[in-house]
C-alpha cells in the first residue's frame, strides 16, 4: 500500500476522528438525546394535546415535534465541540491535533461540521421516533434543513468559545445550564410566543434561539411566529459573529498555543 | 549549503515577570544526535514548545529544515516530529486509529505499510487493536514515539522520553532511536539521565534560566570540564603533593585526575617509590554529571 498526501487531509481527517469520537459512544451521544426529547413528548402531549391547539388547528404533539428536534439539534451540537475541546484539553491529547500542519480555519471547519453532523443524527433519531407517534406535515423541507444547519453551527461555535475558553468541566456546566438551557427553554420550543403576554413576546425576540426554533417550525406548518426570511436574517448574523470570534480565537491560539 | 535542521535565532518568551527564554540562538546540524540539557525550569520545554509551534515566542526566530514555524508553519511540522514530554493519549481509540488519524493529519492517507513497521520496531504489533486506555505507561510511551514517526519527520525532538521507563524498555527505545539516527533522521534529546545523554548525543547545549550557557561537543564538553580519574585508599595515609591534582576526598581515598591512561602506571609507580602502598583502585571515566555541575555552577 503506497501511502499517498492528499489535500485539506487533515481537515478530513479532523472531522472524522471527531464523527468517530462520538459514534463509538452513540448510545450515549445520539440515543440518550433522543430519549429524552421522546420522553418530553410524551408527558406533554399526554397532559396538554386535548386541551391545546395551535396556529389554529395544529394538534399541541405535532406542534411540539419540531421544536423538541430543533432543541436537540442545538444542544447536541453544542455539547459535541465542547466536550470534545475541553476534554482534549484536559487530557493533554489535543497537542495531537496541533502539532500536525492543520491551519485554524480546517480547525474550525472541522469541529463545526462534525457538531453538526451529530446534530443531525439527533434530530432524524428524534423525527423517526416521534413519526411512530403523530402525523407530521413537511410544507418547505428547504427551510428545515436550512435551519438545522445553521442552528447547528451556531451552537457548535458556541461550543468551540466555551470548550476553548473553559478550564474546568464545572465552567462549561455553567454555559449548559445557565445559558444554553433557559435560552432553549425560553425559545418557544414548547409554545407559541404569541400565546405569551405583549412584554414577554418582546423579549423572547431578543433570544436568538427563538428564530432558529421558529424558522425550523415554519418548514413543517408552513406558519411561524416570525417570517422565516428575518429568522434567518438573524440567525446567519448570530452565525457571522460567533465564527469570526471562535476563528480569532483559535488564530490567536487563545487558551490552545501559549 | 543544506540548512540547518534547526535554527533558532534570538528567540526571548516571557511569561509575566518570568523569562522563560532570555535570546537564545542554536543551530543544530542535520544527522546530528543532540542533546538540550538543563534543570527543571531552564527552558527546554518551551523551546521544543516554540519549535513545534505550541507556543509564541515574543521575539526571535525558529525555523525546521530552512522553514520558519510560523510564516511557512505547514512545511515546518511536516519536517517535525514531536514526542511529548507528558503522556498524553486518546482515550476513544485503538493503538492504529490514533496512528491512522495522525498520518491523516500530516495528509498522509494508506500509511498502514509505515504504520506496521513502526509497531513492531517498537515492538507494539500486538497491541495494535488495543485501546489506548489499555496499554501500560511503558507502551503508552512507545505509541507517542510511533505517533510522532507516523510522517517520516527528519528532524525528531524527544523530550524526556524515557521519564519513568523500565531499564528494559528504555534500551530498546534507544536501540531504535540510534537506528533513526543511522539513517540520517535528526535526533534532539532533553533528558535528566546524562549517562544517556553522554552515550547518544554528538553534540549538546546546556541552557540556565532561558539562556544557552554551554555549547559543544560531548567530547569537548568532557575534556573542558572534567577528565579521567584514578581513585586510590592507601594502606597508610601519605602525602600526595607531587601528583599534580591530587586530593583527598575525606572518605579515605584520594583522587588523582590524568588526561590518558598511559600515565597511570607512572603515578602509581610514584606512590609506590614514595612508601605508599595502594589497597584498592578504582578508575573514574570523564562524566557528564560532573561537567553538568561545573557549568551550571559557574554559569
Amino acid at each position: 500500500m503506497t501511502p499517498e498526501t492528499v489535500r485539506f487531509a487533515g481537515f478530513r481527517t479532523l472531522l472524522y476522528k471527531e464523527i468517530l469520537r462520538f459514534w463509538k459512544v452513540s448510545f450515549q451521544t445520539v440515543g440518550a438525546p433522543v430519549l429524552t426529547a421522546v420522553l418530553y413528548l410524551l408527558i406533554f402531549s399526554h397532559v396538554l394535546d386535548r386541551h391545546v391547539t395551535v396556529y389554529g388547528d395544529v394538534p399541541y404533539t405535532v406542534f411540539l415535534v419540531p421544536g423538541l428536534v430543533m432543541m436537540s439539534v442545538l444542544q447536541n451540537a453544542f455539547a459535541n465541540t465542547s466536550s470534545s475541546l475541553i476534554q482534549s484539553k484536559i487530557t493533554g491529547n489535543i497537542v495531537f491535533m496541533l502539532l500536525p500542519p492543520i491551519s485554524y480555519r480546517e480547525f474550525f471547519a472541522a469541529y463545526v461540521l462534525a457538531a453538526i453532523v451529530r446534530g443531525a443524527f439527533v434530530g432524524v433519531g428524534v423525527i423517526a421516533v416521534s413519526l411512530l407517534m403523530v402525523s407530521l406535515p413537511v410544507v418547505a423541507p428547504g427551510w428545515i434543513i436550512a435551519f438545522a444547519l445553521m442552528g447547528g453551527a451556531i451552537l457548535a461555535s458556541f461550543g468551540m468559545i466555551a470548550g476553548i475558553w473553559a478550564d474546568k468541566f464545572d465552567q462549561l456546566s455553567a454555559f449548559q445550564n445557565f445559558l444554553i438551557m433557559p435560552l432553549t427553554m425560553l425559545s418557544g420550543v414548547f409554545y407559541s410566543i404569541h400565546s405569551l403576554p405583549p412584554v414577554w413576546q418582546t423579549v423572547s425576540h431578543l433570544n436568538p434561539f427563538f428564530y432558529m426554533i421558529d424558522g425550523f417550525r415554519y418548514g413543517f406548518f408552513g406558519q411561524s411566529d416570525v417570517s422565516p426570511w428575518i429568522s434567518l436574517a438573524v440567525v446567519s448574523a448570530c452565525f457571522v459573529v460567533l465564527a469570526v470570534l471562535t476563528l480569532s480565537m483559535l488564530a490567536r491560539g487563545y487558551k490552545l498555543r501559549a | 549549503m543544506s540548512s540547518p535542521a534547526i535554527r533558532i535565532a534570538g528567540v526571548h518568551k516571557r511569561y509575566g515577570a518570568l523569562k522563560a527564554l532570555d535570546g537564545v540562538d542554536l543551530e543544530v546540524r542535520q544527522g546530528e544526535f543532540f542533546g538540550l540539557l538543563g534543570p527543571n525550569g531552564a527552558g527546554k520545554t518551551t523551546l521544543i514548545s516554540a519549535l513545534a509551534g505550541l507556543t509564541r515566542v515574543d521575539e526571535g526566530e525558529l525555523a525546521v529544515m530552512g522553514h520558519d514555524v510560523v510564516a511557512d508553519y505547514r512545511q515546518a511540522r511536516r519536517k517535525l516530529g514531536v514526542v511529548p514530554q507528558e503522556l498524553v493519549f486518546d482515550p476513544f481509540f485503538t493503538v492504529r486509529e490514533a496512528l491512522r488519524l495522525q498520518s491523516g493529519y500530516f495528509g498522509i492517507r494508506r500509511n498502514d505499510t509505515w504504520i506496521d513497521e513502526i509497531l513492531a520496531s517498537l515492538d507494539l504489533t500486538h497491541k495494535a487493536n488495543a485501546n489506548m486506555r489499555m496499554l501500560s505507561g511503558g507502551m503508552k510511551r512507545r505509541v507517542l514515539v510511533a505517533q510522532a514517526l507516523v510522517h517520516r519527520p527528519p528532524v525528531i525532538v524527544l523530550d524526556e522520553p524515557t521519564a519513568g521507563v523500565d531499564v528494559e524498555l528504555r534500551q530498546g527505545l534507544w536501540q531504535f532511536i540510534r537506528r533513526l539516527n543511522t539513517d540520517g533522521h535528526t535526533i534532539v534529546l532533553t533528558t535528566h539521565y546524562l549517562e544517556e545523554a553522554q552515550t547518544l548525543c554528538n553534540r549538546i547545549a546546556m541552557l540556565k534560566a532561558g539562556r544557552v550557557v554551554a555549547l559543544d561537543t560531548t567530547d569537548n564538553l568532557l575534556k573542558r570540564f572534567s577528565s579521567h580519574a584514578l581513585r586510590v585508599r592507601l594502606a597508610e595515609p601519605i602525602g600526595l603533593d607531587f601528583l599534580p591534582g591530587a586530593r583527598d576526598t575525606g572518605d579515605g581515598w584520594v583522587e588523582i585526575p590524568f588526561e590518558a591512561y598511559g600515565e597511570v602506571e607512572d603515578m602509581l609507580s610514584r606512590i609506590r617509590l614514595t612508601g605508599g602502598r595502594v589497597e584498592e583502585m578504582v578508575l573514574g571515566e570523564p562524566d557528564l554529571e560532573k561537567v553538568f555541575m561545573g557549568v551550571m555552577h559557574d554559569a
